[in-house]
Formats: structure tokens, sequence, C-alpha cells
């Protein structure tokens, strides 16, 4: 019984620290760029911070709208799902189109959401459309 | 046998901390005092008033499915409960504050007055007369919170629509705007007539700057002046992380207390309050390094709480309900943090501060606590998991204090029974 909680505590303990260390680019981009406002659940803060979690906008077919969220900021007021956030979100000219990718990818595949990938080639036709 | 007896013993300290959760209406509170459910689920009640007979208003964040943003409560039976919840007004807001027949009601950008009849009835529900209008709304730190003075003066937040005056919002690597443009118009306290109709800005004065964002504010009767609570500015670590870790992210600036008189600068954007070092320090935007003071002409605060805890209202207790250490002390509604992700947040509270001849004359201490939902001791990890967000405070005048909470609409009464 208790052999067999040890091993599987070391099991987690191994897929803990595997992933905390080889975490995907969307993932690290994410921790780095997004958490902070949009926090660890993707849930946002009411009335300030859009949710990403569950969001229709962040799981729907409009790719093009959320690559430039993420590229070029977004300082109108957000209207989602029946409530109103009052933060602006900050453009990231840093981030490259890969990183665009991925970080869309891991949201629209995080929590509760279950959306399509976006690919590198999705993100560079949106961004160069303008 | 013994694994029954465990868990029959376990079983039944599970119903009695549920039980006493219940009494509570959730809330842990210091001994002798209760909590009780006035409401729930009325919308998201913001700030809330009471009148001298005990009926009750809150101002929602948004009108609620009935399409009412003014909320009148009423407990006829005195059971603790509100049974009688009507309203009125379509437009969102924050502020609400009641004196005599007057009701003052906020929008995001104007500040009415109703009147009220002998049953505290509005009589005017679709011709308010509009007290303030034009006042800056540009969606952040829009709320307007608004008190009086003993003279009638009101006294309205109008809120920085920024986090530290950068050239881009909350873009790292923007500059500071030297100096802050917002400061005209915007990031402190205008001082308005209660009772003169259609003012605007050019009819008001700016009673103190440099507040980035004030939701809670009180006169106080005692040193006959107001005070205010500021919401320190967010993100060090997001756009300094050369300067500041996520630790000391989570730990700065202070959320702080100034009593403030006409003319008063509180430093914001170009200093902030370091809570550890007991300094202004200058803002990194505007060439700090975390530990170059400035702000020599800015107040200091009376009073400094962790940081991004968001004091959402301050409420002087008059009342003898309570025992004598209340009395004329402060209480403060803190909403919880989110800025301090990644690390666990902090507030979902009601803090008190005692006061002695309109000073603080102790440290703060939380009062009522339990508002998330979650078991004792366990941290709100993301905001959306707090059942409910403490956010308006009134006294009633027999001494009991209502904490309203803006995340589904609850209200909760507190009572000590001597």
């Amino acid at each position: 019984m208790s052999k067999k909680l040890f091993v599987s505590f070391l099991l987690l303990t191994f897929f803990y620290f595997a992933k905390g260390q080889n975490g995907t680019v969307g993932e690290k981009v994410y921790k780095t760029k997004c958490l902070v406002c949009h926090q660890a659940d993707g849930g946002g803060v009411p009335n300030l911070n859009a949710p990403l979690d569950g969001a229709t906008n962040v799981v729907g077919n409009d790719i093009a709208r959320l690559v430039k969220i993420i590229r070029y900021g977004y300082n109108e007021r957000i209207a989602l799902d029946g409530f109103y956030y009052s933060n602006a979100m900050p453009a990231n000219a840093d981030l490259t189109s890969t990183q665009i990718a991925a970080v869309l990818t891991y949201i629209r595949k995080s929590w509760s959401n279950q959306a399509a990938e976006v690919t590198v080639a999705q993100v560079q036709k949106h961004l160069k459309k303008k | 046998m013994k694994k029954q007896l465990q868990l029959i013993v376990f079983g039944c300290l599970l119903g009695v901390s549920i039980a006493h959760a219940q009494e509570n209406a959730g809330l842990k509170l210091p001994a002798g005092f209760k909590a009780q459910l006035f409401a729930e689920n009325i919308g998201q009640a913001r700030h809330i008033a009471i009148t001298q007979s005990g009926v009750l208003f809150a101002k929602l964040n948004y009108p609620n499915k009935e399409g009412k943003s003014i909320i009148r409560l009423e407990d006829k039976n005195k059971d603790g409960v509100a049974e009688n919840i009507t309203g009125w007004a379509n437009y969102g807001g924050t502020g609400i504050y009641v004196r005599g027949d007057n009701l003052y009601a906020s929008s995001d950008d104007a500040v009415y007055q109703y009147k009220l009849d002998a049953n505290d009835e509005v009589l005017n529900a679709s011709s308010p007369n509009t007290i303030i209008q034009g006042l800056l709304s540009r969606r952040q730190h829009a709320s307007k919170s608004i008190t009086l003075d003993p003279k009638g003066n009101i006294y309205v937040n109008i809120g920085a629509y920024s986090n530290a005056c950068q050239e881009k919002d909350r873009t790292p690597g923007s500059k500071g705007m030297l100096p802050c443009p917002i400061l005209d118009s915007a990031g402190g306290i205008w001082k308005f007539d209660g009772l003169k109709t259609n003012q605007t800005y050019i009819d008001g004065k700016r009673y103190a700057t440099g507040l980035r964002n004030v939701i809670g504010l009180d006169w106080n009767t005692t040193s006959n002046s107001l005070f205010v609570t500021q919401h320190g500015r967010d993100q060090l670590n997001s756009f300094f992380p050369a300067l500041y870790t996520n630790e000391q992210n989570a730990e700065l600036p202070g959320e702080t207390m100034y009593e403030v008189k006409e003319g008063d600068d509180c430093g914001w954007p170009y200093v902030y309050y370091d809570p550890i070092q007991h300094k202004k320090i200058i803002s990194p935007e505007y060439g700090g390094d975390g530990k170059k003071v400035g702000g020599d002409n800015a107040l200091d605060p009376l009073v400094a709480f962790p940081a991004h805890m968001a004091p959402m209202s301050l409420l002087f207790y008059k009342g003898d309900q309570f025992p004598a250490k209340y009395k004329d002390g402060a209480f403060i509604a803190f909403h919880g943090s989110w800025n301090r992700a990644p690390l666990p947040q902090e507030g979902y509270f009601v803090a008190f501060v005692p006061f002695k001849n309109g000073k603080p004359s102790g440290d703060w201490e939380i009062f009522a606590n339990g508002f998330s939902g979650l078991p004792a001791d366990t941290k709100v990890a993301n905001p959306r998991n707090a059942k409910a967000r403490p956010c308006g405070l009134a006294e009633s005048a027999d001494g009991a204090l209502y904490v309203s909470d803006d995340s589904k609409g609850a209200i909760f009464k507190i009572t000590f029974n001597k």
C-alpha cells in the first residue's frame, strides 16, 4: 500500500518537474506575458481583465482578431459574454509569429478550452494584412 | 470499528463547522459578533448607504436583470434579512450616499440627487437633479466614489485612467509622462457644492491630487477632515523585471490611507510608497531603481496595508453597539488582489484601524474574513474563485455594520451582542 503510494508520489514529482522545466513555448509566453492579468486559471479578473477560459472570442474562429489583439493591443471597452472589462491590453511588439501562434494555441487548449491550434502561417497571414 | 468511530467524529466536526459557517453567513468574526445574510444575488453591489430608519440603498455596477441599478432594501420585520427589495435607475456606477432626504448616486461620469419621502421611498426616480456631470470616464478607474462634509460639500474621486502615467499605458519600456497630463482632470479628489445642479469641472475644485484611484473615502468628524484610501500601482515586476522580483511586486507598493486637506498631493505617478522601507520611492517609469527616494512635497500615508488588496470603502464607525475600541475607528473593505499573481492573492476581508483624536492609534487588523468562501487559511489563487468580494460599507443608526459584495451581490449585516 505505502509502496504504491511512494511510487505514485515519485511519478507525480517527476511529471511535475518535467512539465515545469520543459513547459511548451506557449506556456512560457503565457506565464511571462499574460498570467499576471489573465491569471493562472485563465479566469481573468472580474470587471478589469477579460477571462480567456471559456471566452467565446478566444475559442471562436476569428483568429485574425486574436492575433491582432496580442500584437497591437486593445484599448477599447471590452465587451465579452455579457460583461465589460476596463483595463487596456498592451501591445506585444517583441513577440515573434512563432510565439504568438504558440501562446494562442496554449490558451485555446488550456483549462476548459478545446479549440483548434493556431499555426505560424495563420499568424503571419493576419499580421501582413494589418 | 476504530475507523468507523473516526469517520463519525470527523463527520460531526464537519457538520459542526458547516453549521457554524452558516450561522455567521460564512464569515469569521471577533468573539461576540454575528453576521447575517441581509440579501443575496441583488447584482454587483458597489457602495451602500443607509437611512436613519434603516432602509439600505445599494448602487450596482451594472443594471440587474430587471434593468435597475439603485436597489432599495428594507427589513420591515426586523429579522436581519431584507424582504422588501425594489429598485430604479438604469445606469451603472459605484457611489451612493444618503443625508436626510437627499440620496446621491453616481454613474461613471455624473452625480445625481434623489429626494426621499417620509418612508424613504424615492420621489423622483426618473427625474433626479444632476449635481455634477461631464466627469472623465475612460474605463480604467472610472468609478466615482462620493462623500459629503458636514457643510454639504461633496467630494468625488476621479481616478486616473492609467496605471503609472506611461506614454503607453501598461506597456513595458514606455516612459512616464512629465508632467503627467492626466492630473489636471483626474488622479485626485474634486470638491463640489452638494446642492447646486449641473456643475462640472469649472464649478468644482481639485481638492487633492496625486491619487491614482480612490474608491474608499469618508469624512472624519473628529478631525473634521477627509480621509481616503488609494489603490497603488500595479505590475512593477512585469515592466521592470531587472528591478523587481515577483515576490517584491507582491508586496509593493503599500495600499495607503491618507488624511487630505485642500491642495495636498499624494505623489502618484512620480512616487509610490514602499511599506518595507517606509519610504516614498521614485517610480521606475520616472527613473527610479527601487531605492531612490522622492516626493518631498507629497504626503506620507497614515497607514500602509499590504499591496494590491484594493481598498473599496472606508467608514468611520460612530455607533455604540460595537465594543469601545471600535468607536471612531476605521473599517476598510478590501476587494482582494489580483496583481500578486503568480503568488497567492490577499485581501477579500474587512479590516479595522483603531483611531484616537482623529489619528490612527494602533496597528490594523482583520475584522471580518471568509468572504471568499474558501476554507480558513486558504488563500484565493485566482480572483474568480472568490465567492464574495467586499466592496461597500454602511453603518445603521443602531450601530450595525453592513458589507456589500460586488461579485454576485450579497449584503452582510454584522452585529454585536452585549
